[in-house]
């Protein structure tokens, strides 16, 4: 039965602590003159499904980038399970329960879906080298365990098919899935998505919304969507923050956000054609 | 499917050799392995094929570390014949007995020790030299572990020639360790259930068996989550990182458990001449397992011992294609190369070396899976024949 899969198999998926899952402070990123993020500030809380929204270059992949390590902002302070994350190496924070999913997609591509699922099942494959070695017992016995847990994931998100397949071969509808999916590996405390339905037509769009909304329900945990498509936007989001060349310009409701005057010129300001269809069929 | 049975299948899907024609096939192999000694040993020159044999076994251990780091974890090190050298020596120090002076004073460090403990040292030193160069190695990205370990070559070169307390010097040299265990010498003629055995057909069995399994243990290495770990690191580093892997610590991994089987093949290579060299260490050592690691295939451990069997028996074949000395009367004859003194222009050494660099980039322009991606085109021209189903 879908409702309790993932959460069965995933049992160490989400946070329950107190306070903020994530707490950004008026940070600040800047490349030579550029500046991509120019004093943010919000939190996301358990359960919670942030939207950060906003033309082309307006930041959304550096606020990002700066959550997982990738980059330090020059200011601001960043605060993850209550502790800050400002100078924590990236593999540290994802070990801590941040997982994400890129805008352009960055499986492993010479590894089968299944192993890309295992890389994201990493921090809980706890056995040495040397038991990986000699391979009685301990390691294969975790790795068995642990292939329950991926296979759980690859039937929620439908992918028994390709499970086998090398993701390079795929289509790249079902590689934004497996990526999803190795991000679910890791059992998130708080999943990034970075355009999660770029790229796609109506049904996959649809599928996409629907695990989204699926892994909200059976696992509870804080997640940050960043979406050009608007109506995914408003379906899925608790709280929807606005951003335009790297500064908030608005912060509320889905709807509050939808009718907000400066998100509408914000968009409108932007020549750019996709941007514009965007706009008139979403907004 | 109920969650007892489905744990098991994984379990057997995740084997090391999954498919039955993978099984059968791998068990003729070894079975002819096994039995090719007692073939060999009737050639006229079975003595030196034997050798050879056993050399090249020694030598894809070496091969398989180095497609660790290499192949693997997508790092270039050219360390190898310094790791392999670290390895010689401290088998050779714990291995073999110390070498007086006239006047009583040690002139050759030693300590006789049995090979259960000579052998792993070897290895274990040489990996602890790894895990220390590591750190400066892997500071940046890139080509920067090529030239920490191209550098290391020469520093190492320069010890083993002037610590003569260790290798008996230039010119000079030492005997290598004993091969002997639990009070069996394998480095001697001997009997065995009243068959005669030789010297060099036991060396043969006992290298291949170190071979197997060093082999196993390599294989069971990457298809764990180290290995995925060296995979992601090598094909997408920051998204490696960001799936919660370490880089530095599983490069340093890669690397020790690299350099541990260099050591390895350097404690066990010179005890099948029973002697070693101090200049033996040098760069071109570390080509040579280059040349194996591309031409037998990357990031693959049958290609690893394929391309250390091509690169050791390369030699004996070209002799075989060419006559022997037909080679130097071949070179005499191309105008221009021929020398006053009547010499060869070319030793048959130097055109093995030439045929390294030609192989190697004919391999790396034609074939970059080397004769692993040769032969599994053989294998799928095949299908699974004759166990097709
Ligand atoms: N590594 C970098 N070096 C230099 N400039 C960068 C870098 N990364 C981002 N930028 C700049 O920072 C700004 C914000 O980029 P970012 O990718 O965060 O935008 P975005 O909101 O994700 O846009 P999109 O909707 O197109 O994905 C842009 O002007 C971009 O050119
Ligand atoms: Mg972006």
């Amino acid at each position: 039965m879908r409702t309790t899969l993932l959460g069965e198999a995933l049992p160490d998926a989400g946070w329950n602590g107190s306070g903020p899952l994530v707490e950004v402070d008026d940070i600040h990123l800047s490349f030579e003159g550029v500046k991509a993020v120019d004093g943010v500030s919000f939190q996301v809380s358990n359960h919670e499904l942030f939207a950060i929204i906003g033309p082309n270059g307006a930041g959304k992949t550096s606020i990002f980038n700066c959550l997982s390590g990738v980059y330090r902002p020059q200011g601001g302070a960043i605060r993850f399970l209550g502790n800050s994350i400002i100078n924590t190496k990236p593999w540290k924070i994802a070990s801590m329960g941040m997982a994400r999913t890129f805008q352009n997609i960055e499986l492993f591509p010479n590894m089968t879906v299944l192993d890309n699922l295992m890389l994201g099942r990493h921090s809980s494959l706890s056995y040495g080298f040397v038991s990986a070695m000699v391979r009685v017992g301990k390691a294969e016995r975790i790795e068995a365990e642990n292939r329950e847990v991926v296979e759980a994931i690859i039937q929620f998100l439908e992918l028994e098919l390709v499970r086998k397949s090398y993701v390079a071969m795929l289509p790249y509808g079902i590689q934004k899935r497996v990526e999803l999916g190795r991000a679910l590996a890791m059992s998130p405390k708080l999943l990034l998505l970075d355009e999660p339905a770029a790229g796609m037509n109506t049904e996959e769009t649809e599928d996409m919304a629907r695990f989204i909304t699926d892994i909200k329900r059976e696992l509870g945990i804080g997640m940050i969507l960043v979406e050009h498509d608007m109506r995914v936007v408003m379906d899925l989001a608790d709280t929807v923050l606005a951003i335009d060349f790297g500064k908030p310009i608005a912060i509320g409701k889905p709807r509050e956000i939808q009718e907000n005057e400066d998100v509408i010129n914000a968009y409108l300001g932007k020549p750019h054609a996709v941007v514009e269809t965007h706009m008139e069929s979403n907004l | 499917m109920s969650h007892l049975s489905r744990f098991t299948s994984y379990k057997h899907e995740s084997a090391i050799f999954p498919t039955t024609p993978q099984r059968v096939w791998l068990a003729i192999l070894i079975v002819a392995a096994i039995l090719l000694p007692l073939f060999l040993v009737s050639l006229v020159d079975g003595r030196s094929w034997l050798i050879l044999f056993a050399t090249a076994f020694v030598a894809a251990i070496g091969a398989i570390g180095l497609n660790i780091i290499t192949g693997f974890a997508g790092q270039v090190s050219l360390g190898q014949a310094f790791f392999i050298g670290v390895g010689a020596y401290t088998a050779t120090a714990l291995g073999s007995p110390a070498v007086l002076a006239a006047d009583g004073s040690v002139e050759l460090i030693g300590f006789d020790l049995p090979m259960v403990i000579w052998l792993p040292a070897a290895g274990l030193v040489a990996a602890l030299a790894g895990v220390i160069i590591a750190p400066i190695a892997f500071r940046l990205e890139g080509l920067y572990l090529a030239l920490v370990t191209l550098g290391l070559v020469f520093v190492g070169a320069h010890v083993f020639r002037n610590w003569t307390a260790l290798t008996g010097g230039v010119g000079r040299g030492r005997e290598a360790a004993t091969l002997s265990a639990f009070g069996y010498r394998f480095d001697l003629d001997s009997q065995v259930l009243g068959f005669n055995i030789t010297r060099e057909q036991q060396i043969y069995w006992l290298m291949l068996v170190f071979l197997v399994v060093m082999a196993i243990l390599a294989k069971n290495l990457i298809r764990s989550k180290d290995g995925r770990a060296f995979a992601a690191i090598r094909d997408r580093g920051v998204a490696a990182e960001l799936m919660g892997v370490n880089p530095t610590k599983y490069k340093t991994l890669a690397f020790a458990i690299s350099s541990f089987y260099a050591g390895i093949t350097g404690a066990l290579l010179f005890t099948i001449t029973g002697f070693i060299e101090p200049t033996s260490f040098s760069l071109l050592l570390s080509i040579a397992y280059i040349a194996m690691v591309v031409i037998g295939g990357l990031a693959s451990i049958a290609g690893s011992i394929m391309g250390a069997l091509f690169i050791i028996l390369l030699p004996k074949l070209i002799d075989l294609v060419f006559l022997g000395d037909a080679i130097d009367l071949v070179m005499g004859w191309i105008p221009g190369l021929g020398s006053e003194s009547g010499e060869p222009p070319l030793t048959s050494a130097q055109i093995e070396r030439i045929l390294f660099g030609v192989l190697i980039i004919a391999f790396l322009i034609v074939e970059p899976l080397g004769l692993y991606g040769i032969w599994i085109r053989i294998r799928n021209y095949w299908k699974a024949f004759p166990f097709s189903y």
